[in-house]
């Protein structure tokens, strides 16, 4: 919802900027040069990424101080996050006379800085309302490319500026960031026991959090063990695997609405559900004819099917972008490998030859065309992918600890993963080249994420 | 009776808080309030921007849906037995769910136990090491105490006694990260579920 209405202001602000001296394509391909146009896209130096400052926000009043030195180091960390722009480090600004107002901003300065692009913002706080202005500017120009009022409640002031990283990107570079996606993640941080088990075992519940790992937020109360949640499409609901009932069993909750839906109630054992790309239907391993075979139940818990019929384990199901395909771990070879088949259960095919164990594939988003797994390289597993398109694998992680569970971002450039790198099991993203690792939980242990839309 | 009135009022709270919750939701406008001016005059520097409506920007907070889970009193003497357990667990090699002829041997020793004790109904666990994956261990765990409960009905023990859970490598009996800690882990747990 929050990436619709993102959208629609981003062509909004350029279509505003294009009503200037002339007209002009929509961000963000820059028009052919003439010199009366104004460039909405602001290059860098011939090769290189353009170079962003983004100082602190203007507080309009007191109040506001804190909001405002706050979210200009969101914002920064949100544009460095894609690599798309070279974010000079906001510890270098001191050279630079603050700003005011607009007119006050230093070009000369930023220039002598290297910025090619440098962001204005202020911010009001009046009661818990928040109202924020925001522009960005070209520094060889002077003029403004970008430029947008927000305004709601004090409750989470990153989301301003998740919301300006996002429209940026978008018309910057036409793409779709991820600052205000968010994760979800299996977790001990409550330090639960499980009430009457017959030794001691933790309690593991959901939780959501940014995708950044701010704002965490727990979904689930039922001090049992909960595992694998997924999101559904429009990123309101999660699927998850629940032992509430002393097996393995699909809960859907509604987040926003306190609504908890079971699609496959009814006695036997359910695990690891995943979501349709159009959200309708739900594939899921289960043991209810006496094996761990790969399922497919409507959303309601109508029209159930099975996928698999082998005697091996099949389990781990992800869904293709289409949904026409379903990967999937199965140990029919010996070993536990991902395979590929038609989610009517036909063409079955083996993707991993190569592995001696594989685990967990995830399959990208569009425009990409490949599928994460975890693979066993040693004492531990480390995160691979492989490429549909031109049947070559690559290595993600390289043994820093043991990594498992990849999930991919909503625009297929990062993945989430767990690893134990830094002691105990926890969260981390990283890009799909591999850089970039970012530790995003540090609460407790953080099991299985997945990524929003 | 004191207890009765604070769940009561307990529930009552609940059901408000969501209600308000609900209602203040249906009121936020879809997007954004009327248009108002920017504070300050316009910067000079810049093509002076047309006004705009500021866009409102805003989420939506997550209600969990179910209540807490209440004691289960009930079971105590249960959860006594259960924790100084009569059966003992069969062990399993790595990525393996086959029986071996140790593993054979305990599992003919608790299906004994289980013929003198006729009423008792279990749950057979079954467990992995943290050398597989999560996703995977859940269904090799199945693997384990299916091989345990069909080598107890090859036994003549009745299926319907016998139920079977996977905790794939959630819960490990020895949280070390050595060779004998992952022996011990990789295990059918027997629990008594009822007597």
């Amino acid at each position: 919802m929050h990436w619709a209405l993102g959208l629609v202001g981003a062509v909004a602000g350029a279509v505003v900027l294009a009503a200037g001296p002339a007209p002009q394509e929509p961000a963000p391909t820059p028009p052919p040069q003439q010199p009366s146009e104004i460039a909405v896209v602001i290059s860098g130096d011939p090769g290189t990424p353009p170079r962003y400052a983004v100082p602190d926000f203007v507080a309009m009043n007191p109040e506001a101080a804190e909001i405002a030195k706050s979210i200009a180091q969101v914002l920064w960390n949100d544009l460095a996050y894609e690599r798309e722009f070279y974010m000079i480090p906001r510890d270098t600004y001191a050279t630079v006379p603050a700003a005011r107002t607009a007119d006050q901003i230093a070009f000369p300065a930023w220039s002598e800085l290297g910025a090619d692009a440098v962001a204005f913002g202020s911010v009001q706080r009046t009661g818990a309302t928040v109202r924020i202005e925001f522009r960005l500017f070209n520094v060889r120009t002077r003029q403004s490319v970008f430029s947008k009022e927000y305004t709601g409640t004090d409750a989470n002031p990153r989301l301003y500026a998740h919301t300006i990283a996002d429209e940026i990107h978008q018309q910057q570079r036409a793409l779709r960031g991820v600052a205000r996606t968010k994760l979800t993640f299996s977790s001990d941080r409550n330090r639960e026991r499980i009430v009457g088990g017959v030794q001691d075992r933790d309690v593991k519940e959901i939780y959501i959090s940014d995708y950044d790992g701010a704002n965490v937020r727990r979904i689930t109360t039922n001090r049992q063990l909960n595992l694998t949640p997924v999101w559904s499409p429009d990123a309101r609901a999660i699927a998850y695997t629940s032992y509430r009932r002393g097996y393995p069993d699909l809960f859907v909750a509604l987040i926003y609405q306190g609504v908890q839906q079971e699609p496959t109630k009814g006695g036997t054992q359910n695990w690891l559900p995943m979501f349709s790309p159009d959200g309708t239907r739900i594939v899921f391993t289960s043991s209810r004819d006496g094996n761990p075979e790969l399922y497919i139940v409507n959303r309601d818990g109508s029209g159930l099917r099975r996928v698999t019929n082998h005697p091996a384990i099949d389990t781990t199901p992800t869904w293709s972008p289409t949904g026409t395909q379903i990967a999937f771990t199965s140990d029919r070879a010996g070993q536990p490998q991902i395979y590929i088949v038609g989610a009517d259960g036909l063409n079955l095919r083996r993707l991993t030859t190569a592995e001696s164990y594989a685990d967990r594939p995830t399959w990208s988003p569009a425009p990409f065309n490949e599928i994460a797994f975890a693979a066993r390289t040693g004492p531990g597993y480390d995160i691979k992918v492989y490429d549909l398109a031109g049947g070559v694998t690559r290595q993600i992680t390289f043994g820093e600890g043991s990594n498992e569970s990849p999930a991919y971002a909503p625009n297929g450039r990062h993945l989430a993963f767990t690893s134990t790198r830094s002691g105990r099991t926890q969260v981390f993203t990283i890009g799909r080249d591999g850089r970039g690792a970012r530790q995003v939980t540090r609460d407790g242990s953080n099991y299985t994420p997945a990524w929003s839309n | 009776m004191v207890e009765l009135m604070v769940k009561r009022l307990l529930l009552l709270i609940l059901i408000a808080s969501i209600w308000t919750a609900a209602g203040c939701a249906r009121r936020q406008p879809p997007v954004a309030g009327p248009a108002a001016p920017p504070p300050g005059p316009p910067p000079a520097a810049a093509p002076a921007p047309p006004p705009r409506p500021a866009e409102r920007v805003e989420e939506a907070l997550p209600v969990p849906a179910e209540p807490l889970a209440e004691d289960e009193i009930a079971r105590r003497t249960l959860d006594e037995l259960n924790r100084d357990s009569p059966f003992k667990p069969v062990f399993f090699g790595l990525d393996s769910a086959e029986l071996d002829e140790a593993g054979r041997s305990i599992v003919t020793a608790n299906a004994g136990l289980l013929k003198k004790y006729p009423a008792w109904v279990i749950t057979i666990e079954g467990h992995c090491d943290e050398r597989g994956t999560a996703e995977y261990n859940l269904a090799l765990g199945e693997r384990r105490a299916a091989a345990v409960r069909t080598y107890l009905v090859s036994l003549g023990l009745a299926p319907d006694r016998i139920r079977i859970v996977s905790y794939g490598k959630e819960f490990p009996f020895d949280p070390g990260h050595t060779d004998a800690a992952w022996a011990k882990n990789r295990r059918a747990h027997f629990v008594i579920t009822s007597k």
